[in-house]
């Protein structure tokens, strides 16, 4: 049994542990709501854009421009965006783990699929994996995140599209639902979609184009990929802190019931010691007499 | 004429404007365009450069950045890279960027890549710098 010295050094112990992952669920849950706040304000941006998408693309023939081209099964190419920390639960592995299983699924269809991650924890949980698949990896990113870095991995993304070294590029990501609900989202990204199904028969304005159409194309068409993966990585940042705050929340809670549980022990094991000692005594003085 | 525009300006971080305006002239790529009530559908691209809007008699300035704008139904739809109203311009940032721009634009020959980098940084400090002087 241990002694009342040892479980008083672990009740400490747990108790330091509890502060930290009590801090942690705090700093988590104020970033969260910065990170919700971007993610939240970046959305019109991209509705917009996506608007001003469907309405030319109703006008457009499918091939009006290279990026819109379906060229069949080739090789594909994944972003995958995962968080640079751990300690946020199942985070990184989920969306991983969802690389992986994509990886597995369309090994047939597709002559090759790539990876390329951006966040430390998504390379190191899936290096051992599809090692041989991984590309690229951007570290870092999350700190200050800025439509810039967003914009600089489309365009390295976009051109690879256009040089043909891929046929099609997808994004994977922790979509943001609620604090402590995370989904994991597929979209793609290229050869861009446009939504043909959709009937907006009422909607068929005929623009004036300026300077001209493929010119117009052209400039919003890249722009949509660098859109669609700032979104991404916003969407994922408040994920993360999401998922961080909820596994530092059920940690403090395990933490305490732990402190419980260690408490009731020490003190059984103090009463135990009063009572041998008062046995001693006892037994002492009854030979005494 | 009492219809109105409805102007709805938007960045990657946010909604800069959305509001009602009676005039508006924005940078086009090809060239400075006026747009009142009643303008037909347009999409174009923007350059660099200053977009003003009147309201009420007043005019305010904004200075955007790369980007393109939708007309349609009376409704102007602005979407940019960046977008800073005059009150916003950091003047010594632009003027601190307007001297670097031109450092490097002297070393530098227009084959080089970063020239035209530079040139589109020299452009928007200008602006910037211009819009500026104007609130």
């Amino acid at each position: 049994m241990a002694s009342l010295k040892d479980i008083k050094k672990r009740i400490g112990s747990v108790k330091n542990t509890q502060q930290i992952t009590k801090a942690m669920k705090m700093v988590s849950a104020a970033k969260l709501r910065r990170a919700q706040e971007a993610a939240v304000s970046a959305r019109p941006y991209a509705e917009k854009l996506e608007q001003v998408l469907i309405n030319l693309s109703q006008r457009e023939e499918a091939d009006a421009h290279p990026l819109l081209v379906q060229r069949g099964k080739g090789r594909a190419l994944i972003l995958l965006i995962t968080a640079d920390r751990g300690l946020c639960g199942g985070f990184t592995a989920n969306v991983s783990k969802a690389a992986e299983r994509f990886i597995r699924d369309n090994e047939q269809g597709f002559e090759a699929i790539d990876l390329m991650i951006t966040g430390r924890k998504g390379k190191e949980f899936l290096r051992s994996r599809v090692g041989e698949n991984i590309v690229k990896v951007h570290e870092n990113l999350g700190a200050n995140l800025s439509y810039k870095t967003a914009s600089l991995i489309g365009q390295e993304i976009v051109s690879s599209f256009e040089d043909e070294t891929y046929d099609a590029v997808y994004l994977l990501y922790n979509a943001f639902e609620s604090a402590i609900s995370q989904i994991v989202t597929l979209e793609q990204l290229l050869p861009i979609k446009t939504e043909t199904e959709q009937e907006t028969e009422e909607n068929t304005t005929d623009y004036i184009y300026e300077p001209d159409r493929l010119e117009v194309l052209s400039q919003i068409l890249p722009k949509m990929v660098d859109v669609q993966i700032f979104r991404g990585l916003l969407e994922s940042n408040a994920s993360e802190h999401g998922a961080r705050m909820a596994a530092m929340d059920s940690a403090s809670r395990n933490a305490a019931e732990m402190i419980d549980k260690l408490t009731l022990k020490y003190n059984r094991a103090r009463q135990a010691a009063i009572t041998t000692e008062l046995m001693e005594i006892i037994s002492g003085s009854e030979s005494v007499k | 004429m009492a219809e109105k525009l409805t102007l709805e300006m938007v960045t990657p971080y946010k909604k800069v404007l959305s509001q009602e305006v009676d005039e508006i002239t924005v940078p086009g790529s090809l060239g400075e365009l006026g747009l009142l009530p009643g303008h037909t559908p347009l999409l174009t691209t923007l350059k660099i450069g200053d977009l003003s809007y009147k309201q009420d008699g007043k005019l305010f300035h904004v200075a955007v950045n790369w980007g393109y704008l939708e007309v349609g139904d009376d409704k102007v739809t602005v979407l940019v890279d960046t977008a800073e109203r005059a009150d916003e311009i950091d003047l010594e940032r632009a003027k601190a960027a307007l001297g670097r721009a031109e450092e490097s634009l002297k070393t530098l020959t227009q084959e080089d890549v970063k020239f035209t980098v530079m040139q589109s940084a020299l452009q928007r400090a200008i602006i910037r710098i211009q819009i500026a002087g104007e609130r």
